[in-house]
């Protein structure tokens, strides 16, 4: 089944108001920027987001007015540290109330993992003792049935929608995916679906060149939208490095409501789409941001 | 931090003594700034084959070639042994793998717990970042090193919330809730380095940096520290080790 449309139809036609997205699961690299740019221009309200890093695109979300809870590890601007729409909504309820759902970075990928396993839970050992256990409600102390020992259960966490921006590939939504990898695998898993934002769409054959890098296969794929350089600011291996200095730039601009207002103006509800959205950063700057050089695997073979 | 004490600045001090914290053939879990640097630094000296673990999965026998903002940066992927995902790296942690795993924090306290949730100031609370894998890492090592700059705001007696734990209210508090890792071995700051009391699981310094009194460091502590008898002395980072530092840290951004 062909699944390609553009970022638009697929944010339309599977992002509802009150939904649990996940996104930016890579941690810091493969976010995908464009699609929850187009979020915030379709003015999705009431959402729950999750994600182990929640990095900048989280707190555009949420001084968007989109987001009623986070499901996070760690949020902030992984360059420069404070995010501030996202300390404005907990601190002071602007622009509306944030509640907040505290994880581990192995809590959160083992609440993922539990969904993605078809299990209401799974033990671990860590963040016993912390205050992350205290009346948490996917977080509980329990008993190991065969040992006997004091072990962390991590309740199932189960996103409507995962959003993952992948290097390649085709029309049915397998994916080849390289790099690090996050909790992306799980989060694919645990989802009722996913989109899918792609730096090149390839046939089918390319895909099967390489079944051991179809790390999302397309039946869990409802949405392929060919968006290139999707991810910025942040990298995509291969495709598009880190503009550091845009993290920078949101940090210092985004200070003040007011700044994060024009902030917001200017790069999202101020542009059509992405390929606006790209050429207000500049197009110089985005050609300065590909690998100068390419770096290829040596090839595998699979002969029979 | 960043005034010179002799031919090394403070952080390059601090560097030099994270590095020294690492043996040969250690698998590292590895933070950004100055673990990096504290594990490049190792690779190229004394530890050529240690193993350095990024949460974000990756897997590295040697540095990045490239300087690197976050982990997640090109460079960190290109020629990295291994890239897998953030639970695996944990499993390995959890599996007890992991010997030493490097942290910092907004507050350590005199049992090396550590707060990167929420401070309170002025009656204001500020909310910070969260965990991260930091509650992982402090769980699940073997032993860990705390690196942060030494302030009495950062220094209280007791976190005002516990996000990453160290030995609780004491020595035998682990074992108590359940947990496997061994706890902080050291906390390496801006003025001093500090052990841990093998019975009570207090604070202890241990050394202070070349030019530091260690009345200077209790100034700058938020409780009663204890001093060890046998006070010494950080060495001073060597001519080599500087050498290998500015090769990675060129333009000094993180050790200036």
């Amino acid at each position: 089944m062909d699944k390609v449309v553009t970022i638009e139809e697929a944010i339309a036609r599977h992002v509802r108001d009150g939904m649990t997205i996940a996104m930016g699961t890579g941690l810091e690299s493969c976010i995908p920027f464009a699609a929850g740019h187009e979020i915030v221009r379709q003015g999705r309200r009431d959402l729950t987001l999750v994600g182990p890093v929640s990095d900048i695109l989280f707190d555009q979300l949420i001084g968007a007015g989109c987001v009623a809870r986070v499901i996070a590890a760690w949020v902030g601007n992984v360059g420069a540290g404070i995010a501030y729409s996202f300390r404005r909504a907990v601190e002071d309820g602007v622009p509306r109330p944030l509640a907040v759902e505290d994880h581990s970075n192995f809590t959160l990928a083992l609440a993922l993992e539990a969904a993605a396993r078809g299990v209401p839970y799974l033990p671990s050992r860590t963040a016993l003792g912390s205050d992350l256990v205290r009346g948490h409600p996917r977080l509980r102390e329990v008993t190991c049935p065969f040992t006997g020992a004091r072990l962390l259960a991590v309740a199932a966490l189960r996103p409507d929608v995962t959003v993952l921006h992948v290097q390649r590939c085709d029309r049915e939504g397998n994916a080849h995916l390289w790099g690090n990898l996050g909790v992306s695998l799980e989060a694919a898993r645990a989802a009722g679906t996913v989109i899918l934002t792609c730096e090149e769409l390839v046939d089918d054959d390319v895909i099967r060149s390489d079944p051991n890098r179809t790390l999302i296969p397309g039946f869990l794929v409802g949405a392929v939208a060919v968006v290139p350089a999707g991810s910025h600011p942040s990298p995509t291996q291969g495709y598009v490095n880190r503009d550091d200095r845009f993290y920078d730039e949101y940090h210092e601009e985004t200070r003040s409501r007011d700044g994060f207002l024009r902030w917001l103006d200017r790069l999202v509800l101020g542009t059509r789409d992405h390929q606006e959205y790209l050429a207000r950063i500049g197009e110089d700057r985005i050609r300065r941001l590909r690998p100068r050089e390419p770096r290829p695997a040596a090839p595998v073979s699979y002969g029979v | 931090m960043g005034d010179e004490t002799g031919g090394a600045t403070r952080r390059q001090i601090m560097v030099v003594a994270a590095a020294r914290e690492i043996r040969d053939g250690e698998i590292v879990f590895v933070g950004m700034r100055l673990p990096l640097l504290g594990f490049a630094l190792a690779r190229a000296l004394h530890a050529p084959r240690v193993i350095g673990l990024f949460e974000n999965g990756v897997i590295r026998d040697a540095p990045p070639t490239g300087p690197l903002v976050t982990m997640g940066d090109p460079p960190n992927i290109a020629g990295a042994l291994a890239c897998t995902t953030l639970s695996d790296v944990m499993a390995y942690l959890q599996r007890g793998r992991v010997d030493v795993g490097f942290l910092g924090g907004a507050q350590v306290d005199r049992f090396g717990n550590l707060n990167t949730t929420w401070v309170e100031e002025a009656g204001r609370r500020t909310r910070l970042p969260g965990s991260g894998g930091a509650a992982d890492i402090a769980s699940l090592a073997r032993r860990t090193v705390i690196v942060m700059p030494h302030e009495r705001r950062r220094f209280p007696e007791r976190v005002a919330y516990l996000t990453s734990p160290g030995y609780g209210t004491g020595r035998r508090w682990r074992e108590e809730v359940g947990l496997i890792g061994g706890g902080p071995a050291r906390v390496i700051t801006s003025l001093g380095v500090l052990g841990f009391d093998r019975e009570s699981g207090e604070m202890v310094l241990e050394q202070v940096h070349p030019g530091v009194a260690p009345d200077e460091v209790r100034a700058h502590t938020g409780w009663d520290l204890r001093v060890a008898p046998a006070l010494g002395t950080t060495p001073e980072p060597t001519a080599e080790e500087l050498a290998v530092l500015r090769r990675f840290d060129p333009e000094g951004a993180w050790t200036g």
